[in-house]
This record gives C-alpha cells, sequence and structure tokens, in this order.
C-alpha cells in the first residue's frame, strides 16, 4: 500500500538569502492511506509551515514530498487540490470579506464541477452546524467560531481525500467541536479520508489521531503514537513537558 | 470587593434582512479587582459583550444598555473622543483575531515601540528595549527577528501573544481578552496566563477571560458567567464549575474529549429551545 503523504527530510526557509530564516529542519513523516495524524508542540515551532509546504503556500523549501505516491514539485495543479485541502488556522484571513458564506461555497463547488450545487450547500451548512440562516451573512456578520465552520465546510465542499486541518476546532467551543469532531471521524470511516491535524490541545489530538509528530523549534523531537502518549511513554524530555503541563494547566 | 465595572441590562441588536438579531440580550454583571471568566457556545454573544464595553460595534449594530460604568461613570454618557482615551488607557482588549487588530504594513517592532512612547516619554532606544523585555516575556524565541518582521510572518501563537504584549502596555484598569490563548500550545499558555494573573494580583487589574476551555477558566478564573444565546444563564465560581446546575453548562462539559478516558464518539448537546427564553441571571461581585 502507498502512504497518503509521505514528507522525508522537508526544510522550509522563508526571507532572502540575506536574511534567511529556517522554520522546518528536516522534518520526515509518513501518513498511512485511512489514517489520522497529529502535529502537536510549542507555538513558532513550524506545524502550520509544513502544512503550507505541502499545499504550495511556503515554496522555499527542500526534501521530498510526496501524496499518493506522487512526489511534489514545485507546483499543485487542480488534481492536488481535488485531493488534498486545507482548513487554515486563521479564518479570519482565509475568509474573503466580501464573499458570502453561499458564494464561497458555490464558487468552490462549481470550480470541482459538481452541480447539484443547492442541495450540497445545505447539507454542507447541516453537518458543520449552521443553520440556513447563515448561508447568505457574509464574514464580518459570523463570531469567529461560526467562521470557522464555514471554513471547515468549504474544506469538505470538494470531497478531498486529505484534510489537512489547522487548529480546526480551537476557535470552537467544546459543544460545537464534539460535532464537528464527530463530522470528521465519521467522513474518515466512510470514505477513508486521511487526516493531518494540528491541535494544541492534546485531548483533541489523543480523541483523533493515532500518531503524533512533537515540535519544538522547527524540529521534530518525536514521533509517538497514542498508546504511548497516554501511557506516559514519551522518548524526549520535551514531549514529557509537554504532557505534564497540559495535565496541571495553570501553573 | 470594589467594583470596577458594573453592566446593566446590556443589549446589542443587529438589524438584518430578516428584522432585529439580538446578539447580546439583556446581559448584566459586575467586574471587580478579579478574573472573571466568559464561556459559552459559539455564537452565544461573548465578543459582542466585550466589544459593546468599549463600543467597538461596526454599524449598522446598536448598543443599548441601563449604564455601563466604569467607577460610576457611565461610558455611554461619554463623547467618542473621551472614549477613546478610556480605551487607550483604561479599558484594553485583546481581539480574537489578534492578526486583524495589527498593522499590516509596519513591522512588529515599530508597532510596540510607537504603542509604548503613547504611553510614556521614553525615549526611542529605551522603548525598544521595553519592547523586546516584552516579547521576551510573552515566551517568543529570537525578538529581535520578530522586532523586525511583519504580522503575517508571525505564527497563529506568536501573534496572540504579541497582542497581549501590546494591550498589557497602557498598564490598563481592565483587560478585556477574547480567547486570548487558543493558539497557544499548554506551557506558553501557562506563562502568558501567569503574566495576567500577576497583574491581577499585583496591580489590582479586573480580567474579562472569554474562552471556550472549560477546563482552564475552572482553575484560571474566580468566577464565570454562562452564556447561551446572548443571555447569561448562570454565574458560579470557576471552581465549582464542574458541579454547574443548568443542562447547557452540563452538556458542555459532557462534550469534551479526556485525554485519559478516551471514547468513540463525543457526546453532543441537544439544544433545548427553553434554553433561549429564560431570563438572565443577575450577579454582584
Ligand atoms: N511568511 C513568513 N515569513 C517569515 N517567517 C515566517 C512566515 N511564516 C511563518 N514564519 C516563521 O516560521 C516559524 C514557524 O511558524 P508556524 O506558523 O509554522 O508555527 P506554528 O508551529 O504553526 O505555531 P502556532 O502554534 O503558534 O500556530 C515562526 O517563527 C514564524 O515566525
Ligand atoms: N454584523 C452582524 N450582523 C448580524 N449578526 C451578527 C453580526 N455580528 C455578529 N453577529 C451575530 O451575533 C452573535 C454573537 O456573536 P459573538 O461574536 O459575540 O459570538 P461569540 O460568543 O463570541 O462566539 P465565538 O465563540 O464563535 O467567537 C452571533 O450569532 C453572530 O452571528
Ligand atoms: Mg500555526
Ligand atoms: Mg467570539
Amino acid at each position: 500500500m502507498t502512504a497518503a503523504l509521505e514528507i522525508n527530510d522537508l526544510s522550509v526557509y522563508f526571507g532572502d538569502h540575506h536574511d534567511l530564516f529556517q522554520a522546518v529542519k528536516s522534518a520526515s513523516f509518513t501518513v498511512e492511506k485511512g489514517a489520522s495524524f497529529g502535529l502537536v508542540g510549542e507555538s513558532g515551532s513550524g506545524k502550520s509551515t509544513i502544512l503550507k509546504a505541502l499545499t504550495g503556500l511556503a515554496p522555499q523549501w527542500e526534501g521530498h514530498m510526496s501524496v499518493a505516491g506522487r512526489e511534489l514539485d514545485r507546483k499543485r495543479d487542480r488534481t492536488f487540490y481535488k485531493t488534498v485541502q486545507m482548513v487554515f488556522q486563521d479564518p479570519y484571513a482565509s475568509l474573503h470579506p466580501r464573499q458570502s458564506v453561499d458564494q464561497v461555497l458555490t464558487e468552490t463547488l462549481q470550480l470541482h464541477g459538481f452541480s447539484d450545487i443547492n442541495s450540497r450547500i445545505e447539507r454542507l451548512l447541516q453537518d458543520v452546524g449552521l443553520g440556513p440562516a447563515f448561508r447568505f451573512r457574509y464574514p464580518h456578520q459570523l463570531s469567529g467560531g461560526q467562521r470557522q465552520r464555514v471554513a471547515i465546510a468549504r474544506a469538505l465542499a470538494s470531497e478531498p481525500q486529505i484534510l489537512l486541518l489547522d487548529e480546526p476546532t480551537s476557535a470552537l467551543d467544546v459543544s460545537v467541536q464534539a460535532e464537528i469532531l464527530n463530522l470528521l471521524s465519521d467522513l474518515r470511516a466512510e470514505h477513508g479520508l486521511t487526516y493531518v491535524m494540528v491541535s494544541h490541545d492534546l485531548a483533541v489530538v489523543a480523541h483523533m489521531c493515532d500518531q503524533a509528530a512533537v515540535m519544538r523549534n522547527g524540529e521534530i523531537v518525536e514521533i509517538i503514537s497514542i498508546e504511548d502518549m497516554r501511557a506516559g511513554r514519551t522518548k524526549h524530555g520535551y514531549t514529557s513537558q509537554l504532557l505534564q503541563a497540559s495535565v496541571n494547566r495553570v501553573a | 470587593m470594589s467594583t470596577l465595572l458594573d453592566v446593566k441590562n446590556l443589549w446589542v441588536k443587529f438589524p438584518t434582512r430578516n428584522g432585529i438579531f439580538d446578539a447580546v440580550r439583556g446581559v448584566s454583571f459586575s467586574l471587580g479587582k478579579e478574573r472573571l471568566g466568559i464561556v459559552g457556545e459559539s455564537g452565544s454573544g461573548k465578543s459582542m459583550t466585550g466589544r459593546a464595553i468599549l463600543q467597538l460595534i461596526r454599524k449598522p449594530g446598536m448598543i443599548e444598555a441601563d449604564h455601563i460604568s466604569l467607577h460610576g461613570q457611565n461610558l455611554l454618557d461619554l463623547p467618542e473622543r473621551q472614549m477613546r482615551a478610556v480605551r487607550g488607557k483604561q479599558i484594553s482588549m485583546v481581539m480574537q483575531d489578534p492578526k486583524f487588530s495589527l498593522n499590516p504594513v509596519m513591522t512588529i517592532g515599530d508597532q510596540i515601540i510607537e504603542a509604548y512612547r503613547l504611553h510614556s516619554r521614553a525615549s526611542k532606544a529605551e522603548a525598544r528595549a521595553k519592547a523586546l523585555e516584552m516579547l521576551e516575556a510573552v515566551s517568543i524565541r529570537e525578538p529581535e527577528r520578530v522586532m523586525k518582521a511583519y504580522p503575517h510572518e508571525m505564527s497563529g501563537g506568536m501573534g496572540q501573544r504579541i497582542m497581549i504584549a501590546m494591550m498589557l502596555i497602557p498598564n490598563p484598569e481592565i483587560l478585556i481578552a477574547d480567547e486570548p490563548t487558543s493558539a497557544l500550545d499548554v506551557s506558553v499558555q501557562g506563562q502568558v496566563l501567569s503574566i495576567m494573573d500577576k497583574l491581577v494580583k499585583d496591580r489590582g487589574m479586573g480580567l474579562i477571560f472569554i474562552s471556550h476551555d472549560l477546563n482552564l477558566v475552572s482553575q484560571f478564573c474566580d468566577r464565570v458567567l454562562i452564556m447561551y444565546a446572548g443571555r447569561v444563564v448562570e454565574v458560579c465560581d470557576a471552581d465549582k464549575l464542574h458541579q454547574a446546575q443548568h443542562p447547557y453548562t452540563q452538556g458542555l462539559l459532557g462534550s469534551l474529549p479526556q485525554f485519559d478516558a478516551p471514547r468513540k464518539r463525543l457526546e453532543v448537546l441537544n439544544r433545548d429551545p427553553a434554553w433561549r427564553d429564560a431570563p438572565s441571571v443577575e450577579t454582584g461581585t
């Protein structure tokens, strides 16, 4: 079986040669088809950057990345975005301020060649727990969590095989989070989807994933199974520190 | 406890194509020198409550209240010019969308230095040193690099920490923090919380801490307001949040994934329409 996603010795840079900053340092991991892989770790450690490199938004990278056995080069084509979709950490930046929810979803569905657009929009909104009243709203008329749900609906619209989820529920209250996580679990079970999920909430990662990479300062310090994480069987000091901190949150 | 802020019967209304939408429906509470948490469902009016205190509701939205009093002065009576001074000096707010509140075409360093010099007569060099110190205080690695960077070059959690650093500059009496730590890993989160905690304890700042993270709020805050559909449905001591009575609050607690107790599916809330109609709870300090 080919892996859904393979990243090998990936380094990602920002800036120019006078002032180059290495945000990701030789990261490697593999995600099997149908698996769910977590990325956790320090704020600013390069988690979002890995997802951006995959989707072509961080062009200065070296190493190897492949999706469904196909090695990625510099450009991403339409088929790539049909296979891979991303939910961004920052729903404010990822929704166009002058596009209503209806327009965003219609455009995405048309782009991917669907025809039964009306019923698909209704279904998508229902799936993410937004009633029909939200369909004609603009981003500024939505709360933080409502925008995030629109972003998730947009990512689901093209029925991708691989979903890259950057803090998909950190802007959501726990009841909506539960609905979205259940929806993601169902979709994965029904369609064999593959997820890479960034979250700082270890309980969410443990609930959703089978394995996780722990990052600090641009490096993956450890790849750990959720079973080992739960049992506290860590190999790297930073992982134990992270586990500790999440147990007694407020120092 | 002495009251810093008293909010009475606050409404936030938005005209929409289907008539008026009431985002906040008669919320009353007061804030002392304490850490007051606000939790509640997405869309329940938490951010609008915070923004309304500072009169930062975009048109055509409307704010109505019996009063929003800061030390007995009704903020609703103040002209916009004086309100701006309140916003700058007495009450700061960390917005839920940090990168949106930063100037996209100005370096982080210049923004912090400018904000600092607006509030103190420090020289440029002093302000720069102070800015670096503040970035370090919020656990930013490589503060020198960050000073030269632009907002879009920051990670989600870095943006949040920069906003917190900026909002603390004027040494406000009240800080309204809207989901200030949602993008932070747990250890950095702990550091940021202890900064806020110190300000409450040492300087007597009042903190309104909006969050959907129930465990965090129950550990960090003194009191918690629980909002539902624009109303406050329950108020409790933060450490008793886990014994909350309201079915909505209990439902929220039930839908949390637990790190050490895995389960296949998460419980979801069955929302009872009657919750919308129950009157707002009144609260004192
Ligand atoms: N466009 C950019 N230009 C320059 N530096 C960048 C850019 N985007 C990210 N960086 C830097 O790369 C590093 C990693 O950022 P990244 O967004 O991947 O962190 P993260 O692990 O997702 O953190 P968080 O949990 O806070 O979101 C940070 O130091 C950040 O400043
Ligand atoms: N301009 C607007 N027009 C109409 N409705 C609006 C407008 N702005 C906000 N709302 C609605 O007001 C309600 C309260 O929004 P608010 O941002 O206070 O929610 P919140 O409790 O902060 O939610 P979240 O946890 O998702 O951030 C939401 O249902 C939102 O859709
Ligand atoms: Mg990130
Ligand atoms: Mg909000």
